[in-house]
């Protein structure tokens, strides 16, 4: 058993529309350690978007190959890829993504019941998921009535909830202010230190700073792979 | 054992959990859900009070052979209507003892036969210083297997009268009531145009609790009043319940009578031949009949009422697509997904359906109920429309058909959620 977590060896994907293929992810290599937290970076249309999208099961890719967790994931159907997503990927959106007719806790409890877990059980769990993110007496409000960061918290509980290998967290920052975002990314960074590899795509670079790996993508291909220094300068420093 | 017991509570409580999953969707959304289930309630409902209907109906009509057996053929003497063999037309027909010893020997498939002789003229039936007139019958034991009719005291005229000429009668209820008032009747001599006649039975008409009705035996009938061996009519059922065989035993007693009275056998005049059974069946069509077009304007409403449901979840599933999205986002299935619409569709025609249901049967039950009230006062009532109920068989037909509404009409929706794409669905701002 390898130490890394995803493995991704040129991969190619295309979005064929008509007669026009525009080819996004032109064979990108990666691979994330156990338990490391590793930004990607690019602009708008560099292709972070897609290859998120297919580290988390949401989308096929064309050509190469992506192991997750030391499993080959080729193009399977939709039933197996929700269980693959359920079992090893926690997703954290900017819009949060959070069931608005739902509560607090129903929304954090909501992939316990894909595992079929009885309902006493799972709103069990995500009460104690909810009291790690301070957000025990907010168990019972809809997300309307809870702010920017306290919906991503719930965000982040429900990601963790399933007890997955790895966090996507697409801009998980970007619809908050800067201070929220400092206590958003120090949550991100607390749930790495269970040894829960975070992959963050973000274009600010106060958000990557604080990874320990900066991916740089631009035009589908990876434009720079590097530690990062002011991290463990920073851990130091917190140390 | 107990594992068992575990495990099927087990299934209880997810199934709770899965409902309450569906209800707290449902919840967001109640006054949609209501004007949704309502067109199917309302197709339901319609279903219900028509099926109902069609039974009252058939009720009605069934109940005016309730005093017949339905295989009994009934001939009454006519006039011949058409010249047969040098003799012209115009002549009455008369059956005479003969004609029904000979029916009785030489026909096959006849199970009980009967001749009959009215009285016609005013016969006085005298209790004491009570007196009425009445039609008086005279007829064989076999009658009562032919006209139906409940024994209420005593018994019914048997071989011994015929044999012995006894003068015996059997009086219908009414006119026992009339008669004899508080007197217990059986064992009393009621005079009947002079003559005592000792009271044996005493009837009811199950179709007619008004109907007077005064037998004798035949023979004691045909001898006391100048009958000679004349019969006014001929009763018998058959030992067949086709329509086909007994058209076919018509048609030989036809024939035979023809021969026997010397007219053509395609003279419709010379006898009048009333089959029973040809005329229940030929109701029954009627109301098969009217029941399928009960079935078919009821699936139609239904199939409007599935088609706004069907509508609606597609609009459902259109609004929650982002919220799918994240389902599927975080591990719920395609099989799932179309489970979440399908049971949901499913909820809101069973809820409302069995509403409907409940209100077409509660309505049936009153109108049912009010009915037989009538029908205490009214008799009449009973051969129209009676006991519009909807039986068993049509409360499981219903709920089959709303299970399959439900179904279809979850199936379109179902199918368009579980083909969103998650990515798609979260950018869906």
């Amino acid at each position: 058993m390898s130490n890394s977590i995803i493995r991704v060896e040129a991969l190619h994907k295309s979005y064929v529309n008509g007669s026009n293929s525009l080819h996004v992810l032109k064979g990108i290599d990666m691979d994330i350690q156990r338990g490391e937290m590793v930004s990607i970076m690019g602009s708008s249309g560099s292709g972070k978007s897609t290859l998120l999208n297919i580290l988390g099961i949401l989308d096929n890719y064309d050509a190469g190959s992506y192991h997750l967790d030391d499993i080959h994931i080729t193009k399977m159907n939709e039933t197996k890829a929700a269980q693959y997503r359920n079992k090893y990927i926690g997703f954290v959106f900017q819009s949060f993504n959070l069931i608005s007719f739902k509560n607090a806790m129903e929304n954090v409890a909501l992939p316990l019941y894909y595992q079929k877990v009885s309902r006493k059980k799972r709103n069990n769990v995500a009460m104690e998921y909810l009291e790690r993110m301070g957000l025990r007496e907010w168990a019972h409000h809809l997300p309307s009535e809870l702010s920017g960061g306290q919906k991503q918290r719930i965000a982040i509980a429900r990601a963790l909830i399933s007890k997955p290998k790895v966090i996507l967290a697409d801009e998980p920052t970007g619809a908050l202010d800067s201070q929220t975002s400092m206590e958003v990314m120090e949550i991100l960074k607390e749930v790495n230190q269970t040894g829960i590899a975070i992959i963050i795509v973000t274009h600010e670079n106060d958000i990557a700073n604080q990874t320990q790996r900066i991916i740089r993508l631009r035009d589908g291909v990876i434009e720079s792979n590097h530690i990062n220094h002011s991290f463990k300068l920073e851990s130091v420093e917190v140390n | 054992m107990l594992s068992d017991t575990v495990y099927v509570l087990f299934n209880i409580l997810k199934m709770f959990d899965y409902i309450e999953e569906i209800l707290s969707t449902l919840k967001k959304n109640k006054l949609r859900a209501v004007m949704t289930g309502f067109s199917v309630a309302w197709g339901i409902f319609m279903l219900i009070i028509l099926l109902g209907s069609g039974n009252g109906l058939q009720n009605g009509m069934e109940f005016n052979f309730r005093n017949i057996a339905k295989n009994a053929i009934q001939i009454w003497p006519g006039r011949t209507s058409e010249n047969f063999e040098g003799l012209g037309k115009g002549r009455s027909v008369q059956f005479t003892n003969e004609d029904y010893d000979l029916m009785k020997r030489e026909l096959s498939g006849i199970d009980d036969i009967s001749g009959r002789l009215y009285l016609w003229s005013d016969v006085a039936i005298t209790f004491e210083k009570q007196y009425a007139n009445y039609t008086v019958t005279c007829v064989m034991p076999e009658f009562i297997n032919i006209r139906l009719m409940d024994i209420v005291k005593g018994r019914f005229i048997n071989h011994m009268d015929i044999k012995e000429n006894r003068k015996v009668i059997v009086l219908s209820q009414t006119i026992v009531d009339m008669l004899f008032k508080e007197t217990e009747p059986l064992g009393e001599y009621v005079k009947v145009g002079g003559i005592y006649f000792q009271v044996v039975g005493v009837l009811s008409n199950p179709t007619d609790k008004n109907s007077k009705d005064a037998i004798l035996p035949l023979s004691t009938g045909q001898r006391v009043f100048n009958g000679a061996n004349r019969l006014s009519n001929l009763a018998l059922t058959t030992t067949s319940t086709t329509v086909e065989a007994n058209k076919q035993i018509e048609e030989e007693i036809r024939g035979f009578l023809a021969k026997r009275h010397r007219f053509s056998t395609t003279d419709q005049e010379a006898i009048y031949v009333w089959n029973t059974l040809e005329s229940f069946k030929q109701a029954q069509g009627v109301f098969a009949g009217i029941r399928m077009f009960v079935w078919v304007i009821g699936i139609m409403t239904i199939i409007a009422g599935i088609v706004g449901v069907s509508n609606i979840m597609i609009i459902l599933v259109k609004e929650r697509t982002k919220e799918i999205g994240i389902r599927k986002a975080i591990g719920a299935t395609p099989w799932s997904v179309v489970l979440l619409v399908l049971s949901e569709s499913l909820f809101i025609t069973a809820v409302a359906g069995l509403v409907g249901m409940l209100f077409g049967m509660g309505i049936l039950h009153i109108a049912s109920t009010v009915l037989t009230n009538v029908a205490a006062t009214n008799e009449t009532i009973r051969f129209i429309f009676y006991n519009p109920s909807a039986n068993f068989g049509v409360a499981i037909s219903a709920t089959v058909l709303l299970v399959v509404a439900g179904l279809l009409a979850g199936f379109i929706p179902a199918r368009k959620a579980a083909g969103i794409k998650p990515i798609e669905a979260l950018h869906d701002e």
